[in-house]
């Protein structure tokens, strides 16, 4: 197989009458990676002023760098672009607050900010977080100290196993920055892409609105 | 995922160049990505370019929901947060604001798009599994016709039995929608003639031509207008049947309706049965209004496991016509 970068596979010295060759055109039936270099070969044999091929920024499918701006600092890593911004987060960057549970954008385990919104990051291509204000639960505690959020979940003992609890935390945290003084009927809005298997949503909504400066008004569980 | 190339293009003429060009030969538009990354999470899809087209902008393109004069114009690329928080819409067309608010969860309507979600594929879980090769993704078979159909269609006459997915086309099919459209021979195409049934298509919902992109969507006001969705859980969840109606009221009587009911058929299904009945039927007459809305099932052919939306496809044409008319409707 013919790969894109082999110096010297496409030089236009074999093309046809319409700027592709046999050759080529094998090739792009065969490799997708070499598609974009034979399509520049053969838009650059048109006769000038006929614009195949307008301008289109492509990168991939190989890694190339990606730079994201995550809990305030700018991160550059290699990615190929089926990479999700979860897998970038957790595998490229070492930040594993956010949680792979359902992978399909269901549970809101993986919930992270971007530019002030909450969104599944296990279903966005990280390429697409580029140029974004990414908080994950990490860039959440500010020298040292919890988020409210934070200290209210813990007070409210507002998680049992804990693993959905950064996801949990991230739609709290979201919910307040755009209205701090929300009533239940809007926290149980905001949460309802979150799931916790263990149940422990009367705590959660007690936590929320406590972190908020509102008295708690759901009952708790026996003994919390 | 299989790994592909990602696309930018700088305008809807070099995406266009993209989709219908020789440099890729299975090219994917995408929005906010979430169906699409579904699909390719599932290896239903396996593309050698996905094609970004959120900042796209169409001439004319301002805010995301912008207004000018009676015409409401939805761009491509609005999210369906922003759809569902719109001021103009919640105003001037308040059952498009609440269909969208009234689908998926806050992560998904963040990123999802306008375009994304009158485009995205059906929920049928035979489709959605890589192990069915059903009739849409070129089998022999309909699973869910001898199948699990609960969440399936009553109306259609198949071969395929999906429910459309969107909760956005039904609410622009009773507010005259229109989508406009770029790289194709046509400009524009009235929402009505967007999608169509299976028999006329199986592998496909819409009636896209290879290479036409959605720009933006223009709608008309319609102020008196309600959304009302039954689902398994209020939150978070698929609607087992709701509809979308939009009213001209002469006091409490009913001058004109439209309604559009979705989850019981493959497209938005009309109903100009309901829309006739309504005609000149007091709110206040309960039994008169009821009466009325028991026409939405007529015509409908329910499979094995999905009567239950007989039942339930009246009573949410009735709560829509409330919710319209800014009555209050049983929780």
């Amino acid at each position: 197989m013919v790969s894109s970068n082999d110096p010297g596979w496409n030089n236009g010295k074999d093309a046809g009458k319409d700027g592709v060759s046999r050759r080529s055109f094998m090739v792009t039936l065969g490799a997708s990676a070499a598609a974009a270099s034979l399509s520049q070969a053969a838009q650059a044999a048109l006769p000038k002023g006929q614009d195949a091929q307008p301008e289109s920024d492509v990168r991939g499918p190989g890694e190339t760098s990606l730079t994201l701006n995550v809990n305030g600092q700018s991160r550059t890593i290699k990615a190929e672009p089926a990479t999700t911004l979860l897998d970038a987060l957790r595998q490229k960057m070492g930040l594993t607050g956010p949680k792979e549970i359902c992978d399909r954008g269901a549970c809101g385990g993986c919930s992270v900010i971007i530019n002030g919104n909450l969104v599944a990051s296990c279903m966005m291509l990280a390429a697409d977080a580029e140029g974004a204000a990414i908080t994950t639960i990490e860039g959440l505690s500010k020298d040292g100290a919890l988020d409210p959020v934070q200290e209210s979940f813990i007070r409210h003992d507002a998680l049992q196993c804990g693993y959905c609890t950064p996801g949990f935390v991230m739609a709290g945290r979201a919910l307040l920055d755009k209205k701090p003084k929300p009533t239940l009927a809007e926290i149980k809005k905001a949460l309802s892409g979150n799931i916790c298997r263990c149940g422990t949503y009367t705590n959660v909504f007690n936590a929320i609105l406590e972190a908020s400066g509102q008295p708690p008004v759901m009952d708790s569980a026996p003994g919390a | 995922m299989n790994p592909f190339s990602l696309a930018r293009p700088k305008d809807h003429a070099a995406t266009h160049a993209l989709l219908t060009g020789r440099r890729f030969s299975l090219p994917l538009l995408k929005g906010g990505g979430m169906d699409v990354v579904d699909h390719l999470k599932e290896g239903l899809w396996k593309p050698d370019v996905v094609i970004d087209t959120r900042h796209l902008r169409a001439p004319g393109a301002s805010a995301p929901i912008s207004k000018d004069g009676q015409t409401i114009r939805i761009e491509a690329w609005a999210t369906m947060s922003e759809i569902a928080a719109s001021d103009i819409l919640l105003k001037d067309a308040p059952c498009v604001a609440h269909a969208v608010g009234s689908a998926a969860s806050p992560q998904v309507r963040n990123v999802g798009t306008a375009a994304g979600n009158l485009l995205q594929r059906p929920r049928c879980w035979y489709y959605r599994n890589e192990q069915f090769q059903c009739l849409k993704k070129g089998g022999g078979t309909c699973f869910a016709f001898e199948g699990e159909n609960k969440f399936h269609a009553i109306f259609g006459e198949g071969p395929c039995y999906i429910v459309h997915p969107s909760n956005l086309a039904p609410a622009l099919c009773i507010t005259d929608a229109v989508v406009h459209l770029h790289g194709g021979k046509r400009a524009s195409l009235p929402i009505t003639d967007l999608y169509h049934t299976p028999d006329k298509g199986i592998r496909t919902e819409h009636n896209l031509e290879p290479g036409e992109i959605v720009t933006h969507i223009t709608l008309s006001p319609a102020p008196v207008s309600g959304f009302y969705a039954i689902k398994e859980k209020q939150s978070f969840d698929w609607p087992l049947a709701f509809a979308c109606a939009a009213l001209q009221l002469d006091g409490s009587t009913i001058r004109s309706a439209r309604v559009c009911a979705g989850a019981v058929a493959p497209v938005p299904w009309l109903l100009p049965g309901v829309d006739a009945a309504l005609k000149g039927v007091d709110l206040d007459d309960d039994k008169a209004l009821r009466a009325a809305c028991a026409k939405a099932t007529e015509g409908a052919r329910p499979l094995s496991q999905n009567a239950y939306k007989l039942t339930m496809l009246p009573v949410a044409v009735r709560r829509a016509v409330l919710m319209a008319a800014g009555k209050k409707v049983e929780a």
